[in-house]
């Protein structure tokens, strides 16, 4: 297993495994993206709620989602040891550089834009996704008419007006026409979070930020596998740009905007 | 004389490797626009010859752009503003009446100072130690079209072998990184015939010398190619990182 070791400490076997996690970033916030976007339906968050039951109780989605976890984990901490250790590889700094005249400003920062995409990673998880495992995230009641399609919701309450809980993440059932869906709300947390300006800043600076550091990076972890083709550069680089540089994290800032604005 | 200048060099002067170092300002009066960089710098040592200081300690050899010699760091840039050049083919036409130029040594861990400009780039001779070569005897001259190579490879090859290891790259790298020169050196032998024999050990091994010297690694800025006075190419690099992980996983 000598070889192993030596293929991961090698610069080469480390950036390997940074641009292979990073790639699997990416793939996750194609996932990710699409499904929020179950947030702008016009069903008081019944399909999003819906969704949210899905990806925390699928088997398959779960292990993903600990696979997941554990590429954010290594793919922040590898890259600021791999920063730090390319400092020292210039002990002395120069006087003067003039790194506009060479490369773009984002692949010359990517320590820094990847550090506040760690701490919003912190932020975003604390707000929805520790909320819905360990914080109080009330209960909406569905009721949908099966012959007429129309949807109604309510939040579950007790009688004494207090917020009812169940014990497990939905309940369904049906009660003559109606179709009855008791969920956690999670959509409501999220209208609830993006009426706070300041919140809703963080959000937006962050998307920047991801914008940033896929522009230069998703090209990049191309280039560390090794994939660097006439006819396919010319392609990642454009997807770098307007795909994960632009669209992406603008579909993303459109959330909590709309929410805002709502 | 009509366009001659009048120029102010910062230049960083330190007396051996284990020295702090310091810039120095020296004024060149009747600096002529047609003289190159390195013909300022042999008057500003003129100069200082005459007033019994030292001279600027600074590598030059062939001074047509092709040894490799030369190595300055000028105004935050290796071999200066221009593109595609070394140092000694930078002339005094680039800059103006009145400027100011900074001038550094290369900086970098595997690069030490040995004195004022000059470095140390044995470095890089113990990467090419490491694998840069054919192990064949030469012998008779074969016949001329006894290996057939395809002419893109043999182009690819040639481009790549065009690097004359200024060190260049790991003086704009701000890691530091000899990957450029490094995946050159890979890719002039990995192109062709001759360096099929060899190519996993000269991967692994070539590679393993750059991280011992202490070089950083490459973040796909793009800083050694635009500044590559040989325009070797980025996608060397590419090639080295499959030579390297190949030999890793499959041999």
């Amino acid at each position: 297993m000598n070889w192993l070791s030596k293929l991961f400490n090698s610069s080469i076997g480390q950036k390997l495994l940074v641009a292979l996690t990073g790639l699997f970033l990416c793939t996750f916030l194609i996932v990710h993206l699409s499904g929020n976007f179950q947030l702008f339906k016009n069903d008081n968050g019944m399909a999003f709620n819906l969704y949210t039951v899905f990806m925390t109780t699928n088997p398959f989605i779960k292990t993903v989602s600990y696979v997941l976890y554990a590429s954010i984990l290594f793919h922040a901490f590898k890259g600021i040891h791999l920063a730090i250790k390319n400092r020292s590889a210039r002990p002395v700094a120069y006087a003067t550089v003039d790194g506009k005249a060479n490369s773009h400003w984002t692949s010359r920062s990517m320590g820094v834009l990847g550090t506040i995409i760690l701490v919003f990673i912190v932020v975003h998880m604390g707000d929805f996704w520790y909320e819905y495992k360990f914080g109080h995230i009330p209960y909406i009641r569905y009721t949908q008419n099966m012959v007429t399609g129309e949807l109604t919701s309510t939040p579950l309450v007790g009688m004494d007006g207090q917020p009812l809980t169940i014990n497990k993440k939905m309940e369904e059932f049906v009660d003559g026409d109606n179709k009855i869906i008791i969920v956690k709300d999670l959509y409501a947390e999220v209208k609830e979070e993006f009426t706070n300006p300041l919140l809703v800043l963080i959000y937006l600076i962050s998307m920047a930020a991801i914008g940033f550091h896929l522009f230069h990076g998703f090209q990049s972890g191309f280039q560390t596998i090794g994939v660097n083709h006439p006819k396919y550069t010319p392609i990642l680089k454009s997807l770098s740009l307007w795909l994960f540089g632009i669209i992406i994290p603008l579909a993303f800032a459109s959330m909590p905007l709309y929410f805002y604005f709502l | 004389m009509s366009g001659n200048m009048n120029i102010t060099l910062k230049v960083w002067r330190q007396n051996k490797a284990s020295d702090k170092g310091r810039f120095e300002t020296y004024a060149i009066p009747n600096v002529s626009e047609d003289m190159s960089f390195l013909e300022m710098f042999d008057i500003l040592n003129e100069q200082l010859i005459i007033e019994g200081k030292d001279p600027v300690a600074f590598d030059h050899d062939c001074r047509e752009g092709i040894c490799g010699m030369c190595s300055m760091f000028i105004n935050g840039r290796p071999h200066g503003p221009l593109k595609g050049v070394t140092t000694c083919q930078l002339h005094m036409r680039s800059f103006k009446n009145g400027d100011t130029i900074v001038v550094e040594p290369w900086r970098a861990k595997a690069f030490p100072v040995i004195k004022d400009l000059v470095v140390d780039r044995s470095a890089f001779d113990r990467i090419i130690a490491a694998g840069g070569y054919i192990s064949v005897n030469t012998g008779n001259a074969q016949d001329a079209n006894s290996l057939p190579v395809a002419k893109e490879n043999a182009d690819h090859a040639f481009f790549a072998a065009a690097c004359i290891g200024c060190g260049a790259c790991v003086a704009a790298c701000k890691n530091a990184s000899a990957m450029l020169f490094t995946s050159a050196k890979i890719s002039q032998l990995a192109l062709l015939p001759q360096g099929a024999p060899e190519r996993n050990t000269r991967a692994l091994n070539m590679v393993a010398q750059h991280d011992a010297e202490g070089f950083g690694s490459c973040t796909n800025t793009g800083a050694c190619e635009a500044e590559c006075p040989k325009g070797i190419s980025l996608s060397n690099i590419a090639r080295m990182n499959r030579e390297y992980l190949g030999a890793a996983l499959m041999s």
